[in-house]
């Protein structure tokens, strides 16, 4: 029956044809499926091994599979974070010729983590303020570019550990949209709305199976988004007028957006009043700026906070070794080859699959700047590298792709109003909590 | 509870010429469930989505009630927008479920418990208020989602394709239930869909919009019987009418070498020499009697038991070929490659100017 199966994909990967196909998502067998934590999710979906890497894969209609394949495909053209479309597998047949739900394959995102992984017993009002924080960036940069989400969420968003804070990262983009003209006022406070309420709802979920912090307020919490985006979007879109003599004010902005980690590619000068004041307005604006400053001068990919973690260790490095006077580029090679890359290659193998390097590193510094608080004494690289694997590195789970066994039936995932199937994939209620496994 | 007016509305894109939305009047009474269909790119959605107050508009006002909301935030309009979005919460009961959004909205614990409650009955899910969702079938998962939209108490429901991710056999059940529901709970409710069979059997009255422009508002059997135009004519109905361009006669039209009678004022309301007619593929007779109305030659017959329709193509006097279908007798038809002979049913021809596309005669029992 393969030979009818439709397979749609920028490159096809052959491990793809490997997968059983002919076979419900819900009753595939356990050497294919691979055992992920994830959110709330209408479809089912699982996750599989495929030749060295993780896909994760949703059943649903042959339209919306399209759709968000190439909804998916756009996003990342426009370097938005979000998971990487894979494939599309349409006309699937099982083994008596009945038809199969289509499937949108896509990557798991090394090293990304749901929101209900980010926590080990109970999740912490500052670990869910994080969470609400990294999702408005995501849903500023979204909105900036005309993308109208219909479904924010917790959920539907992946999280990769950001030197301290996260980067979100979109996983969902089934009910989005793409508005060429951009979006209106009204449909971006409706996005904000969903989020809040979506957002208050997977708070109260958890709390209601015990699994947030006496301290959290889940409505409190999903307001956060909503200040946190206003506050965004008015930096990053909002137009200032001032007086001439107070020019500084444009570099200022300047500043205050790359601080955020914005760069401004395009601003809209232009004095008005005959010349007394002037007007500004930011036209277009990049997320990265610090990621894309560390990929210049080291060529290291890396999230925006860690990169600006790292900047900030490449400046000091600068800064004791007297070399300001040099050319960045040069200082930032070295401060590659005689400080990054010895942390990274001191870390044992078996224990490179905890976290990204740059977020060792970041943690690294944390942990020897925390050393040198209780000792009172400036700790080399070389002791504070040993003590951090030991003490801290070697106890925490793996998160490149976070395993554990093969759980029975189907993966936990709640239902729409509708289900796209006759049979609703069974929620993950009182099953054994998958954090157990990890 | 709200009627809700369009009143002139009009929605122009940035960089756009032509309005995506021009210039609709259109009311929906209280309680009334009002489906905007069309095909895709017509403003249906964008339509709702002004409503919504997701999209801007341009010109006009849309009120809910008495109240003009053109300008008022999407969340303050008291509208719910259903079925969308919308995943239940493993660890909450279907009471919490159902009423969290109340909690958000700082709504107290004791009308929650009402509101819930009241929903529950209408939905049938008062005995499991207190459990998981988990512990439901998928009918009764179902209905819990629409608690959440119910219990906020909104003064209007607005869907947007609810239906169109589903399998077949799964939409016509859900469609029942979400008119049945709309009904029950009395809630004025603007539906959109591209599917005019989801706007037939739901709406109490149906808008059919194109290009921007609203076409023609009326019951499912107004649209049915009485298409104000060649595109409702085209649009609504399944097998679509079947719609030539027809010499006028004396006294009527021609099929053929036949003629069928049309009142003279409306012959002499239509521009050129020409009309529109249409005939439902359910209201023809059909006959093997040569010089019997318009000759078709049939090129398949579909046997669906009872009935059976019949395909062809009839070559009309400038030397086009039009196809038809008919509806004939599931066992008694012709077959492949046989001529037949074409005459509407009397009083079920419609008459349409064959330039401006208008609909010439009263109603088509008139003809």
């Amino acid at each position: 029956m393969a030979g009818t199966l439709n397979i749609t994909a920028a490159t096809v990967d052959p491990a793809l044809l490997d997968l059983p196909w002919h076979i419900p998502l819900g009753t595939w067998p356990s050497e294919n499926i691979a055992t992920l934590p994830k959110g709330i999710s209408r479809h089912l979906v699982r996750f599989a091994n495929m030749s060295g890497y993780v896909v994760a894969i949703k059943e649903t209609t042959d339209e919306m599979a399209k759709g968000e394949y190439e909804m998916l495909r756009v996003l990342q053209r426009l370097e938005i974070p979000c998971v990487e479309p894979v494939a599309v597998i349409t006309n699937r047949l099982d083994e008596d010729g009945k038809p199969l739900m289509s499937v949108l394959v896509t990557r798991h995102l090394k090293f990304s983590l749901p929101y209900r992984a980010l926590f080990s017993q109970t999740l912490r009002p500052d670990t869910a303020t994080r969470l609400a924080d990294a999702l408005a960036v995501l849903l500023v940069r979204l909105h900036i570019i005309g993308f109208f989400w219909g479904d924010v969420s917790l959920s539907n968003t992946l999280f990769r550990r950001d030197a301290g804070a996260f980067a979100a990262y979109l996983v969902d983009a089934e009910t989005g949209k793409l508005y060429n003209g951009g979006l209106s006022n009204g449909q971006r406070e409706n996005d904000l709305e969903i989020a809040r309420v979506n957002i208050a709802g997977e708070l109260m979920d958890l709390a209601a199976g015990g699994h947030v912090d006496e301290d959290l307020d889940p409505v409190e919490t999903s307001e956060r988004i909503v200040a946190q985006y206003r506050m965004l979007w008015r930096e990053l879109t909002g137009s200032e007028q001032f007086a001439t003599s107070e020019r500084w004010r444009i570099s200022e902005r300047v500043n205050r957006l790359n601080a955020l980690g914005f760069d401004i590619e395009e601003l809209a000068i232009r004095t008005v009043e005959s010349g007394a004041q002037v007007h500004i307005q930011p036209k277009v604006v990049d997320a990265g700026h610090h990621s894309r400053r560390l990929l210049r001068l080291t060529g290291l990919d890396a999230q925006e906070n860690q990169a600006r973690r790292l900047l900030n260790d490449l400046d000091s490095y600068t800064a004791r070794y007297n070399k300001q006077d040099l050319d960045e580029e040069q200082v930032a090679h070295e401060w590659l080859a005689r400080v990054f890359e010895p942390v990274v290659r001191a870390i044992p193998r078996d224990l490179r699959g905890k976290l990204e390097p740059a977020e060792i590193f970041h943690q690294l510094l944390e942990h020897r700047w925390y050393m040198s608080q209780q000792q009172s004494r400036d700790i080399p690289l070389a002791e504070a590298v040993t003590a951090y694997v030991n003490d801290i590195l070697r106890h925490r789970r793996d998160e490149a792709t976070v395993i554990g066994s093969p759980p029975t039936g189907a993966l936990p995932a709640v239902t729409d109003t509708i289900p796209v199937t006759g049979q609703i994939p069974v929620t993950a209620d009182e099953e054994e909590d998958w954090r157990t496994k990890v | 509870m709200a009627s809700v007016t369009f009143d002139k509305a009009t929605r122009l894109y940035p960089g756009s010429t032509k309005p995506a939305v021009d210039s609709i009047d259109l009311q929906v009474a209280d309680g009334e469930f009002l489906v905007l269909v069309g095909p895709s790119g017509c403003g249906k959605s964008t339509s709702l989505r002004m409503l919504a107050g997701l999209e801007e508009v341009n010109d006009g006002n849309i009120f809910i009630g008495d109240r003009n909301v053109t300008d008022v935030p999407p969340k303050d309009r008291d509208i719910a927008m259903v079925f969308q979005n919308y995943a239940l919460y493993p660890h909450m009961t279907v009471a919490e479920n159902m009423g969290f959004a109340l909690k958000i909205a700082g709504v107290n614990k004791d009308e929650r418990a009402e509101r819930v409650l009241e929903a529950a009955k209408l939905l049938d899910l008062e005995p499991y208020l207190s459990r998981k969702p988990k512990a439901l079938s998928g009918g009764q998962r179902q209905r819990v989602a629409m608690g959440r939209a119910i219990v906020r108490q909104p003064q209007v429901f607005l869907m947007d394709e609810p239906l169109s991710n589903l399998d077949a056999k799964l939409r016509v059940q859900t469609r029942t239930q979400i008119a049945s529901l709309q009904r029950r709970l009395g809630v004025t409710t603007v539906y959109v869909t591209h599917d005019q069979t989801e706007a037939l059997t739901m709406g109490d009255r149906i808008a059919v919009l194109k290009d921007g422009v609203l076409q023609q508002v009326g019951s499912p059997r107004d649209l049915y019987e009485k298409p104000q135009n060649v595109f409702v004519a085209g649009f609504i109905g399944s097998p679509a009418m079947n719609l030539f361009s027809s010499d006028m006669a004396d006294g009527g039209v021609k099929f053929g070498s036949s003629v069928v009678n049309l009142d003279r004022k409306f012959l002499q309301a239509a521009h050129g020499s020409k009309i529109t007619v249409g005939v439902r593929p359910e209201d023809v007779i059909v006959s093997t009697t040569p010089g019997d109305g318009l000759e078709i030659e049939v090129d398949l017959v579909e046997e669906l038991g009872a009935d059976g329709y019949l395909y062809g193509h009839a070559t009309t006097q400038g030397g086009e070929r039009t196809d038809i279908v008919a509806r004939v007798d599931g066992r008694l038809h012709p077959h492949a490659g046989e001529k037949v002979y074409l005459l509407p049913q009397p009083g079920h021809l419609h008459a349409f100017d064959a330039e401006t596309g208008v609909r010439l005669n009263d109603a088509a029992a008139i003809g």
